[in-house]
């Protein structure tokens, strides 16, 4: 009898630490797109209680305990970390854990780093903590979210996800190019 | 020749630097101008059309004579404005538009040529003949025209682009931007300051005078400290802000390294966008020279730009100067020269009231009629008031006014205003939105009131983004009005340059009149003024002056050409950067994407992603014998193959199945659960737009797939239908591409392989079948369908699973016969049965034309339906898709074209063409599929296969497309 190996997008790839920012492939568990059918918001939000959580406004996200919801497009959001809850026919499902590669970027040049892609104010009065974007990230969409006044989370597509580590390398490296000459 | 103890660089920092071979000193804080001229070098070029002797003019961006080619390890620039570039240790530049060298010019014979060479010279005579001029004139023209060569090499530098945003952006740090970032800066506003220079301060760098008791450099320096330890101030200085653009955003050019040697990671430029809530435009402004006769000698500069290299650099190019203005501004100059111990042999004022008390002779309502000096200035000679007067001078400090630098606010079809007073254009107030002009830029030309307009324009901004705030106390600072009479030419024998960079002269703005091009933006493409890299800014004005003289017209009713974006040259790689190459998109990578490597698989680029091409074996010379084994090894046993391409959307809801019944034109909602059908997508306007399978999963839950080069484009349709057709129907769907791979098991033992991994046997799994099976305990999906023609199965599992499970299937198949297979089989195998790709349904093809019409339901609507009924669409006159089978064992090619044997070959009796062509190992000869005018009712006949290119006539028969197993035994076996 087969056993899979299971294994994440860079699986492997070890943190990266340049001008003191630290670029790493976090393994989020599992992550369900939670899409709400029509007229569907109460339903939602009761199968959503048990977990803290409630369905997030565009733009933001909220975590508790292990779970965290992120707003994702019109009437979806992500639940990440944990399973889903039944949701019924209140909301469409899918899972869509190994379908994304988080990456997260933790450090003074990370909102520098980002501004090299994203074409988004990030600025922390405009996009403060427990914001969410759908954005691009240069030539790929990402779902950004921010963590702490320095830190990010990354959601990219998996079979892009070498890329998307590449061009934040880049960025960092430029950052601390330009740094030494300052 | 430097002075002691004048100028702003680091006379402690000594550098060498190379121009035309020959190495010179200077120091840190140089630009390559203020070096070369501290040398004595004032020889710097040759100009575009004439080849004429050419030094530097000004000391800033806007430069149209001192270009030159910086030649770097990797990267070889040309048209460097040397008063730009910054003198770094080895810096090495050379001269351009010369040969064999700057002193001695062969074309310079272009000089003597002048007469003839005149605005539309080359329209006129090289009209005839006709062929000539792509291959010969033009290439001609070019080479002797020009500007600086490139390498021919990629530029393989780093390059950076960047995003920006601010509550206040000011464009420009001399006294009004400053006091603007000051005043916005104390007030807590986010505030990004930038300047092209590399230092910031504007002309208080290069002019005298006092501010609050300070002088220049010591007031911006102060200044400085001050925005630089406010947090919310950010300084951008070698950054050219070059565009205006909707929604207050600007485009801007930051010069990153181009200052240093190149180093590891250190971008050369960076190409940035800033979004400001609001800006204040304080760019200052550009004087203007003034178009007397032979006024393009090296050694005639502007006299701005003269106290520049004195104030900054501590040079004077020159031991004898002389002045010629037509304001009072030029006298500091003079001025500042005789402080510094230099000799001023004459100021010559155009205005005949003008003060004559200076500590030189000065020449009231003077011209300059001619000069005299091959490689640099030697003498000026012309008339004043008491008479006529001839002056040896080796530096002449010109200036005909100032106009103030708008170019910003005329970003967004705005016009300028011409203001008599100043006799120059100014902004129009709201031209671009969110933006004000102030100070020199405005058109306010002393220090106060610089100073002043950059505090109000800030306070006025930031009243706009809700925050009030008091004017402070404004330093105090000069005063002085700005008083000038208009001198726009001077007319004498010798010509007069308006344009340096594209050597256009009074002589063709008038011809241009004369000729009946009268509109500025005629004279402008006739003459090309204003088309060089300077775009104008030197020029501009002047010419449109001379154009308003010659027509008899006033400056405001003739009007200026329009004013675009970028404000300076900008490289195209810093506008791409970072997508060279590989960069030009993201790469995709399969879950498989190693394993099929370490197979030395050569991959190939299908869309983004990366697919394996076939899995060569020892021994295997071609990809043709890997590719033949590949098809026999699924033909007879078992292959694995990567799908995990294709797109995949889910779709749930209770209007899943009345909206794939709307999407496709076959039905699905009557199709059962845990089965899969065939579906066929039309676009709105009745062609053919994707094909696919999808899978009732659930009541209320389908699995489409979708090509994998239209998967980004049927969501994107998906999504339009969604939510301009069906908004609030009970619907809801996300892609899951990349939530699942996915893996073709075809061949006889395909059964037996998936059984091999199942963790229970499979049991009663007809085609067209679907459903979950287990492997390992992790849940998969299964599709009993096939593009191959063999019994076939795909099989899904999540995608962190995906590398696992292939890894394993190849295993498995290799044991029994088996193994994986690439693309190229992949396209035989599905090419023997008959299956469509994208290469025909290529966007110009309809149901009908691929035997598909039937599919099309009569019983619903669907999107396309009555588009596709449309007349034409349908019948013999369509090309249908067939089968085509040359006769003998020849080779045939995709793209060729199809004729009845016997009737010429022209276009119009083209009658099809082939869209794949593949070699078949089970047939033993190439088999083609291919789009034939009533194709289905010529099967049998014979038909001439053409390819000029490749010089392919073959005789083909027409077949059915499905060349194996028409009845689908295989699949269903």
């Amino acid at each position: 009898m087969p056993e899979l190996i299971a294994k994440t997008a860079l699986a492997g790839v070890k943190p990266l630490t340049i001008a003191d920012t630290t670029l790493a492939e976090v393994d989020l568990g599992p992550i369900a797109s939670v899409a709400l059918f029509p007229g569907q918001e109460k339903a939602v939000a009761k199968a959503l209680k048990p977990l803290g959580l409630s369905f997030p406004a565009p733009n933001t996200f909220a975590d508790k305990g292990d779970a965290r919801i992120v707003w994702t497009s019109r009437n979806q959001a992500f639940l990440i970390g944990v399973a889903a809850p039944d949701f019924g026919a209140a909301a469409a499902v899918t899972d869509q854990s190994g379908g994304w590669a988080a990456l997260s970027l933790t450090g003074p040049a990370a909102v520098d780093a980002l501004a090299r892609y994203v074409p988004i104010d990030l600025r922390l009065a405009a996009f403060p903590v427990g914001s969410a974007a759908r954005a691009p990230l240069y030539h790929m969409s990402m779902v950004l979210m921010r963590t702490a006044p320095d830190a990010f989370l990354i959601l990219c597509f998996r079979s892009m996800a070498k890329t998307g580590w590449h061009e934040i390398e880049t960025a960092l490296r430029s950052l601390a190019a330009r740094a030494k000459i300052a | 020749m430097r002075i002691e103890g004048k100028g702003q660089i680091d006379r402690n920092a000594p550098l060498t630097f190379k121009f035309d071979g020959r190495s010179y000193g200077g120091f840190k804080g140089d630009t390559l101008a203020s070096a070369l001229l501290a040398n004595g070098v004032k020889l710097v070029g040759r100009s575009f059309k004439y080849h004429r002797p050419r030094g530097v003019l000004t000391a800033g961006s806007e430069e149209p004579s001192a270009l030159v080619e910086i030649i770097g390890a990797a990267n070889q620039t040309p048209n460097v404005r040397a008063t730009v570039q910054e003198v770094f240790e080895g810096l090495t530049a050379r001269s351009q538009n010369r040969w064999p060298s700057l002193r001695f010019d062969a074309l310079a014979i272009n000089d003597l040529a002048a007469p003839f060479l005149s605005a539309g010279f080359y329209y006129k005579t090289f009209m005839w003949p006709r062929a000539f001029w792509e291959g010969l004139y033009e290439p001609l023209i070019r080479r002797a025209a020009g500007l600086g060569s490139l390498s021919g090499k990629h530029d393989e530098g780093n390059y950076e682009k960047a995003f920006a945003f601010c509550d206040l952006l000011v464009v420009g740090a001399g006294p009004a931007g400053l006091m603007a970032a000051l005043t916005a800066g104390r007030a807590g506003a986010d505030v990004i300051l930038a300047d092209e220079d590399h230092r910031i301060g504007g002309r208080l760098l290069s002019d005298d005078g006092k501010i609050d008791g300070l002088t220049g450099p010591e007031w911006v320096a102060q200044v400085v400290a001050e925005l630089k330890s406010l947090p919310n101030v950010r300084i951008m200085t070698r950054t050219t802000v070059t565009g205006a653009y909707d929604g207050g955003t600007f485009a801007a050019l930051e010069r990153v390294g181009l200052h240093k040697s190149g180093r590891a990671d250190l971008p050369r430029e960076c190409f940035w966008r800033i979004v400001a809530g609001r800006t204040v435009l304080a760019a200052g402004a550009i004087e203007r020279p003034i178009a007397f006769p032979m006024n393009d000698r090296p050694g005639i500069m502007m006299a701005g730009a003269v106290r520049s290299y004195l104030n900054r650099y501590g040079v004077v190019p020159g031991r004898k100067v002389t002045v010629f203005a037509n304001n009072d501004s030029a006298r500091a100059t003079a001025r500042a020269l005789m402080a510094a111990g230099v000799q001023v042999a004459a100021i010559i004022d155009s205005r005949p009231e003008a003060s004559a008390v200076e500590d030189c002779p000065v020449y009231l309502g003077g011209q300059i009629t001619d000069t005299k000096g091959r490689t640099g200035l030697a003498a000026i000679s012309g008339t004043h008031v008491g008479g006529a007067f001839q002056i040896e001078t080796d530096l002449l400090a010109m200036s005909g006014g100032w106009n103030p630098t708008l170019h910003l606010t005329c970003h967004m079809n705005g016009r300028p205003r011409w203001n008599p007073e100043i006799a120059a254009f100014v902004p129009s107030e709201g031209a671009v939105p969110g933006l004000r002009a102030a100070g020199a830029a405005n058109g306010a030309f002393s220090t106060h009131a610089c100073l002043a307009e950059g505090q109000r324009a800030a306070i006025d901004a930031l009243a706009e983004l809700g925050r009030v705030v008091a004017a402070d106390t404004l330093p105090a600072a000069e005063d002085a009005p700005y008083r000038m009479t208009p001198l726009w030419q001077v007319e004498g024998k010798g010509r007069a340059w308006l344009d340096f960079g594209n050597d256009v002269t009074t002589k063709d703005v008038k011809q241009s009149a004369q000729e009946g091009y009268k509109s500025v933006e005629h004279m402008k493409r006739y003459t090309t003024q204003g088309m060089a890299p300077d775009q104008g800014k030197n020029s501009n004005v002047g010419a449109l002056a001379v154009l308003a003289d010659a027509t008899g017209r006033g400056i405001p009713e003739t009007g200026t050409t329009t004013y675009r974006p970028p404000f300076v040259p900008t490289s195209v790689a810093a506008i791409g950067a970072g997508g060279r190459g590989a960069g030009f998109a993201p790469q995709r990578f399969l879950t498989s994407d190693q394993a099929s490597r370490d197979r030395l698989a050569p991959m190939v680029e299908a869309g983004l992603w990366y697919r394996p091409s076939y899995f060569p074996k020892p021994g295997e010379q071609t990809w043709r014998e890997s590719c033949d084994r590949e098809v026999m090894m699924v033909r007879e046993a078992v292959g694995v193959a990567d799908v995990s391409t294709l797109g995949k959307i889910d779709i749930q809801g209770r209007d899943a199945a009345r909206f794939l019944d709307f999407v496709y034109t076959n039905t699905f909602s009557t199709l059962p659960v845990g089965r899969v059908r065939y579906g066929l997508m039309l676009r709105e306007d009745g062609y053919v737009f994707d094909d696919g399978t999808t899978a009732r999963l659930g009541e209320n839950h389908y699995l489409m797939t979708t090509t994998t080069a239209a998967a980004g484009l049927v969501m994107r349709h998906l999504d339009f239908v969604h939510q301009a057709y069906c908004a609030d129907w009970d619907l809801r769907f996300i892609s899951v591409t990349e939530s699942w791979a996915q893996f073709a098991i075809a061949g006889p033992k395909a059964r037996d392989l998936l059984n091999s991994m199942l963790d229970a046997p499979l049991g009663d799994f007809p085609f067209m079948a679907c459903g979950p099976v287990q492997i390992g305990g992790v849940t998969a999906r299964l599709f009993r369908i096939s593009f191959s023609g063999e019994t076939g199965y795909e099989i899904a599992v999540p995608t962190r699973y995906g590398e696992a499970l292939f890894r394993d299937l190849l295993a498995r198949a290799e044991t029994m016969g088996g193994g994986p297979y690439g693309m190229e089989a992949l396209n035989v195998l599905r090419i023997e049965k008959g299956f469509i790709t994208h290469a025909e349904i290529h966007g110009r093809v309809t149901a009908f034309d691929i035997g598909m019409e039937k599919m099309v339901s009569a019983k619903k609507d669907c999107i396309g339906k009555a588009a596709a009924a449309r007349p034409g669409l349908m019948g013999a006159e369509r090309e249908q898709l067939v089968g085509l089978r040359p006769f003998g064992d020849e080779r045939i090619t995709s793209g060729a074209h199809l004729f009845v044997p016997g009737l010429d070959l022209t276009r119009e009796n083209s009658e099809g063409y082939i869209t794949s062509v593949g070699w078949s190992p089970l047939f033993g000869k190439d088999l083609a599929l291919g789009f034939l005018k009533d194709g289905r009712a010529r099967i049998g006949q014979s038909i001439r296969v053409i390819d000029r290119l490749r010089k392919i006539d073959v005789l083909c028969e027409v077949c059915d497309p499905v060349f194996l197993d028409k009845e689908g035994e295989k699949l269903r076996a």
